[in-house]
Parts: structure tokens; C-alpha cells; sequence
């Protein structure tokens, strides 16, 4: 199913958490909401699924307007962050109570729950569990039970507020990695919300990066991450160097560095910050040309696939550079060294006229 | 050996010795002395004493006010509770602090508003008397003065637990398709059936054992306006020791029996919350 959600507003108080949201989802689609807490994310899921009611605007599922349709006619199924698991009832009784609930005329007989509750619990790979309480389960079972649960009323939609959120790092991977095929296999429309920009990055096929309240970009991963279309998204979706230079004649000065200005700027600009992603630099023991930066290597990070570099500019600016590991075998830098560090790229550049 | 427990054993059976000597003198020589007193002409004079025309009368009232306060009381706390722990609004901690009034306020001034209210020089007194109705010095004021007296009692019990458990489990009951009764009555009350047991068993404790509010509007009319609390301090009054304390020995039976509900739920009680709090930390 589609979701669309046009100019929504939501207001606690005097807190504006959703000022004026639109988004389209596409049928089957797996959509992150990405941001930090507090920018309106989880309000925008709950708005969704019926839970709160927005104070202005529209959302509509298959084109049709949703806004003033109950909960239980809009068919979604909803995963809590603390997973919400009824604890007074075994796990089995917690996949049927949707079932159980349904009026009389619509509910299936005994037996069918029964062998549907088995399908889910086999989907989720928890077959064994179904005579346990929510208490005796870990973290990660206990999720895959909250997502078996709303899958048995046969959601449209799928909506998920921090599935991964209060789990360990180890079982999150895993579990992110499992979710993915999980869409894939059953081609849901689904909406996690998540403040980690590694999950969105890894799983969504599009990421919708929020802040105060409003969307600053929507894109898929590759997009938002290479393309940014704000600071903050640039800031949010991973580690970034800052340059703050000076215009004189045309020329960008970045303290005793000269550099190229990117082409898009216009003639009248005045100052230039330049965003530069850590990995987007070369190391060399010579200079290369004029906007090679001077600086000392203060900290090395051997650990993972590629080295992470804390170097101190002649500015005095602390300066964050990724190579890979072969690069690093062969400069084999040492603590302590001087070295020039040469940008390749830039990822983002704000003017100032 | 934690460092917390160093203590020398003189400091710990002092202690422990301060404990046990205030609980004999407060506790258990009170109550043996009201059982020893009970029984002190016999068995028989004891049974004699509890059938007596007034007693039956009064045990029959008390037993009647606290079936019609405590059930009362259960649907008015259930309801509260629900308003204060899972939504917001407005006047919101206007009535937890009303809610408390009882339990500050001295029940002899308790009964004193509803004789102000309900007695014959009273706000309504004069329209209650054009109807034919009498409720002060008669059994309705000795019922609403209960109602008002323990009406706090099973609300605090619950606003803590269910401010505790949140409103997750509803929600979710509610976006598998439970209407708002079955999602009371599947998810929201299994959750609270403990904290409301050991509610109402308190409630019904002090409906029974209501003595001040009530006294003030009892008009203490023998065998018609007399709770059981009532009625052994007219035999007292008369000298009828005897009689007094086997009357007594009926509340002090119930408060033991109480006591003994309320550890056992509190046991069963304590295990939830240490799953709960178990829950949490996960």
C-alpha cells in the first residue's frame, strides 16, 4: 500500500514536533525516518499508524484520505521500541490476541489460529517458544515475537519505532541484516524509525533524514550520504572536516592554503566553508601542490577495514582522515610525523556573500 | 561478609531487642489481651455474646456498608487511577490531591460534612425532610460517610502501578484491533489484578473498621445505626467487658486475616515487580 502524508503539523504544547511534513511512500518500499531524538520522527510513525492525531494535514493510503479512519480500520501493523509484548500471556497468546480480538463474524476458528500462530512463529524462527512468558525471551527474540505479532492481523503497513534500539550492538547487526531480507521476502510497505545513521544507511532503500520537526532530505542512501542537501544532513549521516577559507580575487585561502573554489560558486562570494568526508583526502610525505595542508599525525586507529588518522593541522584544526589499510602499508606513518594531507574531493560547500 | 553488615553483635541484638520489645508491647500483648478478655468467662458466654440481637444487628450493617462502599470504591478507584496514569489533562493534580483529602483530613470531620450536609439544619436537610428521607442518624449516612473515608484507598494503590507499566501495551492491543473494553479487560486489568486486590483488601479493612466519620453520623441507635466498631464501644461503655472484646476479637480476627491476604499478595506481588523491573534493565 502507498502511503502519502501531506503538510502535517503537530503541536504538544507549546513543542512544534511536526511542522509542515510531507512524504511519499511507494508500494513495498522500505523507508528509514532518520534523526536525532526529539525531531519528530517517532511522532510522524505514530501520526501514521492513528496512535495521535495530527493538527493539521493529511495522510493517505492508497490515495485515499486516512486522517479520520480508527486504528483498526487502517490495517497497520506497529512495533514497538520496548517491544510491548503483553507480559501476563505466553508468547503464543501474544501472536493470536489479534486474531482473538477480531469480532465474531470476521475471527477464524480455533484451529486456524492456531496453525497461523505456528506459521509466524516459524517465520520469525522461534518455533520453540510459543509456551514462553515475554520475561523468559532476550532482547532480540522479544522483537522478532513484537514483529510476528503484527504481522498476524496481515498489516498493509508496517510501522517500526526503534526496532533496534535497546538491543546490543552485535544482535542489532544481525538483526537489521535479517530484517532487510525479511522485506524482501514479503514485500510489505514498511517505516522504521531510527537515530542511527548506519542502520538507515544499511537497510532502507530510502531515507527520509529529519530534524526539528521538518524533513530536511529525502533520498536513498547512496544520495543523502554523497549528495547532502543540508549541513545537517552532511553532519548527521557521519564524520566530516571542516574548512573555513576566505574569498580574495576570486581565490579561496583556507589559512596559508590556497584552493580551487568549487565551480558552482558565484563571482560576489565572500567566505566559503568546505565540508570534507574523512576519507576523502590523500596522505603524502611531499607537498602536492598548493592546497596540501601541513600537519602532524597525533593519533592512529588500526582497528576495522580502514585506518582512521587525528591529525593537527599547522592551523591548530584536528583534522580526520580515513585510508585504507594497503595505503597505509605502504607510507607506514608513525606517531608524531609530519605529513601533508591533500583533499580530493569536497563533499558540501557553504557561502557567504 | 558485605561492609555494610560490620556492625558489632552488640550493636545488632540491641537493635533487634528494641524491635521485638516494642512489637510484644504494642502488638502482640494489645491482641492477646483482647482474645484472653474474649474468652476469660468461657467459650459459650463467648458464642453468647457474638449472637446477641444489637452485635448480629451491628456485624450485619458493617457487613452490608463495606459490600456496598468497597465495590463502590473499587470502580471509582479503577476509574481514577486510568484518568491520572494514562492521560493528560487539565486539573489533573487538583484531583490527586483530592483524591488524598481523605487520608488528611481527621474522620470526625469527615462525618461532620455530611451531618452539615444531609442533618436536618443542613444544606439539604429541609428537602430531604419535605420527601420523607432520612439519612443522617440512619444507615445511608453511615454508608456514604464509609465511601467517603476509604475512597482513596484502592486509587493509591493502582496510579502507582499503573504509572509504572505505562501505556505501551494498550496501544499496541489497540493497533492489533482490541476495542477500548477488551483492551481493559485483557491487557490493562490482568496487569493491575494484584495492586487491586491488595486495594480492596485494604479498603474493605477500613470500611469495616471505620469508627470516627461514622460515630458522628451514626446517632448510635442500638440494633438500627451500629457498626460493629460502634457496638463495642456501647458495651464497653457498659461495663460489659466480655461482650466488648468478643465483639473486638471479630475485628482483630479481620485485621489478622487481612494482614495474612496481604503478605501473601504482597509476595505474589513482589515477584512481578522484580520481573518488571528484570524487564526494564534488559
Amino acid at each position: 500500500m502507498s502511503i502519502e502524508v501531506k503538510n502535517i503539523v503537530k503541536t504538544f504544547d507549546a513543542f512544534k514536533a511536526l511542522n509542515d511534513v510531507s512524504l511519499k511512500v511507494e508500494t513495498g518500499e522500505l523507508i528509514a525516518l532518520l534523526g536525532p531524538s526529539g525531531s519528530g520522527k517517532t511522532t510522524l510513525l505514530r501520526i501514521i499508524a492513528g496512535l495521535e492525531s495530527a493538527d493539521s494535514g493529511e495522510i493517505l493510503f492508497y490515495g485515499k484520505d486516512a486522517s479520520d479512519k480508527k486504528i483498526k480500520d487502517r490495517n497497520v501493523g506497529f512495533v514497538f521500541q520496548h517491544y510491548a509484548l503483553f507480559r501476563h500471556m505466553t508468547v503464543f497468546d501474544n501472536i493470536a490476541f489479534g486474531l482473538r480480538v477480531q469480532a465474531k463474524r470476521v475471527r477464524l476458528s480455533d484451529d486456524k489460529i492456531k496453525a497461523k500462530v505456528k506459521d509466524l512463529l516459524s517465520l520469525v524462527q522461534l518455533d520453540w517458544v510459543g509456551d514462553r512468558y515475554p520475561s523468559q525471551l532476550s532482547g532480540g527474540q522479544r522483537q522478532r515475537i513484537a514483529l510476528a505479532r503484527a504481522l498476524a492481523i496481515e498489516p498493509k503497513v508496517l510501522l517500526l519505532d526503534e526496532p533496534f534500539g535497546s538491543l546490543d550492538a552485535q544482535v542489532r547487526k544481525e538483526l537489521r541484516q535479517w530484517l532487510r531480507r525479511f522485506h524482501d521476502e514479503l514485500q510489505i510497505t514498511s517505516l522504521f524509525v531510527t537515530h542511527d545513521q548506519e542502520e538507515a544507511l544499511e537497510v532502507a532503500d530510502r531515507v527520509v533524514v529529519m530534524n526539528k520537526g521538518k524533513v530536511e532530505q529525502i533520498g536513498t542512501p547512496q544520495e543523502v550520504y554523497h549528495k547532502p542537501a543540508s549541513v545537517f544532513v552532511l553532519n548527521f549521516l557521519g564524520n566530516v572536516n571542516i574548512f573555513q577559507g576566505r574569498v580574495i580575487d576570486g581565490k579561496l585561502y583556507l589559512g596559508n592554503n590556497q584552493a580551487k573554489l568549487p565551480q558552482d560558486a558565484k563571482s560576489n562570494i565572500k567566505s566559503a566553508n568546505l565540508y570534507i568526508r574523512p576519507h576523502q583526502f590523500d596522505i603524502s610525505r611531499t607537498s602536492q601542490g598548493d592546497n596540501a595542508i601541513k600537519a602532524t599525525v597525533k593519533f592512529l586507529n588500526l582497528a576495522g577495514s580502514s585506518v582512521k588518522i587525528d591529525l593537527s593541522a599547522e592551523s591548530g584544526n584536528i583534522l580526520q582522515v580515513e585510508i585504507t589499510q594497503q595505503e597505509f602499508s605502504k607510507l607506514q606513518l608513525i606517531k608524531g610525523e609530519s605529513v601533508f594531507v591533500c583533499p580530493k574531493d569536497i563533499t558540501f560547500c557553504e557561502y557567504e556573500i | 561478609m558485605s561492609l555494610a553488615r560490620t556492625e558489632s553483635p552488640i550493636v545488632r541484638r540491641t537493635l533487634i531487642g528494641i524491635a521485638l520489645f516494642y512489637l510484644i508491647l504494642f502488638i502482640f500483648l494489645p491482641l492477646f489481651i483482647v482474645f484472653a478478655t474474649a474468652l476469660e468467662k468461657g467459650i459459650a458466654y463467648y458464642f453468647n455474646s457474638l449472637t446477641d440481637v444489637d452485635t448480629v444487628a451491628a456485624i450485619k450493617l458493617t457487613v452490608i456498608t463495606a459490600l456496598i462502599a468497597v465495590p463502590l470504591n473499587l470502580v471509582f478507584g479503577v476509574a481514577a487511577s486510568w484518568a491520572i496514569a494514562k492521560f493528560d489533562f487539565r486539573g489533573k493534580n487538583i484531583l490527586l490531591t483530592l483524591i488524598d483529602v481523605p487520608l488528611s483530613v481527621s474522620p470526625v470531620i469527615s462525618g461532620l460534612i455530611f451531618v452539615l450536609l444531609f442533618g436536618l439544619q443542613g444544606v439539604f436537610g429541609p428537602w430531604l425532610r419535605e420527601h420523607g428521607w432520612r439519612i443522617i442518624f440512619a444507615p445511608p449516612a453511615i454508608i456514604i460517610a464509609t465511601i467517603f473515608v476509604t475512597f482513596p484507598m484502592v486509587a493509591r494503590e493502582l496510579i502507582p502501578v499503573m504509572k509504572a507499566q505505562g501505556n505501551d501495551e494498550e496501544e499496541a492491543a489497540i493497533t492489533l484491533g482490541a476495542s477500548g473494553w477488551k483492551t481493559f479487560w485483557y491487557i490493562t486489568l490482568p496487569n493491575i489484578k494484584w495492586g487491586l486486590l491488595y486495594g480492596v483488601i485494604l479498603c474493605n479493612a477500613r470500611a469495616m473498621g471505620e469508627f470516627g466519620a461514622v460515630s458522628v453520623v451514626s446517632g448510635h441507635i442500638r440494633g438500627l445505626t451500629n457498626t460493629l466498631p460502634l457496638q463495642i464501644e456501647i458495651l464497653y461503655n457498659d461495663y460489659n467487658f466480655t461482650a466488648a472484646f468478643a465483639a473486638a476479637s471479630l475485628l482483630a480476627f479481620l485485621a489478622l486475616f487481612t494482614l495474612v491476604i496481604k503478605s501473601l499478595v504482597e509476595f505474589r506481588f513482589r515477584a512481578e515487580l522484580k520481573a518488571l523491573r528484570k524487564e526494564r534493565s534488559h
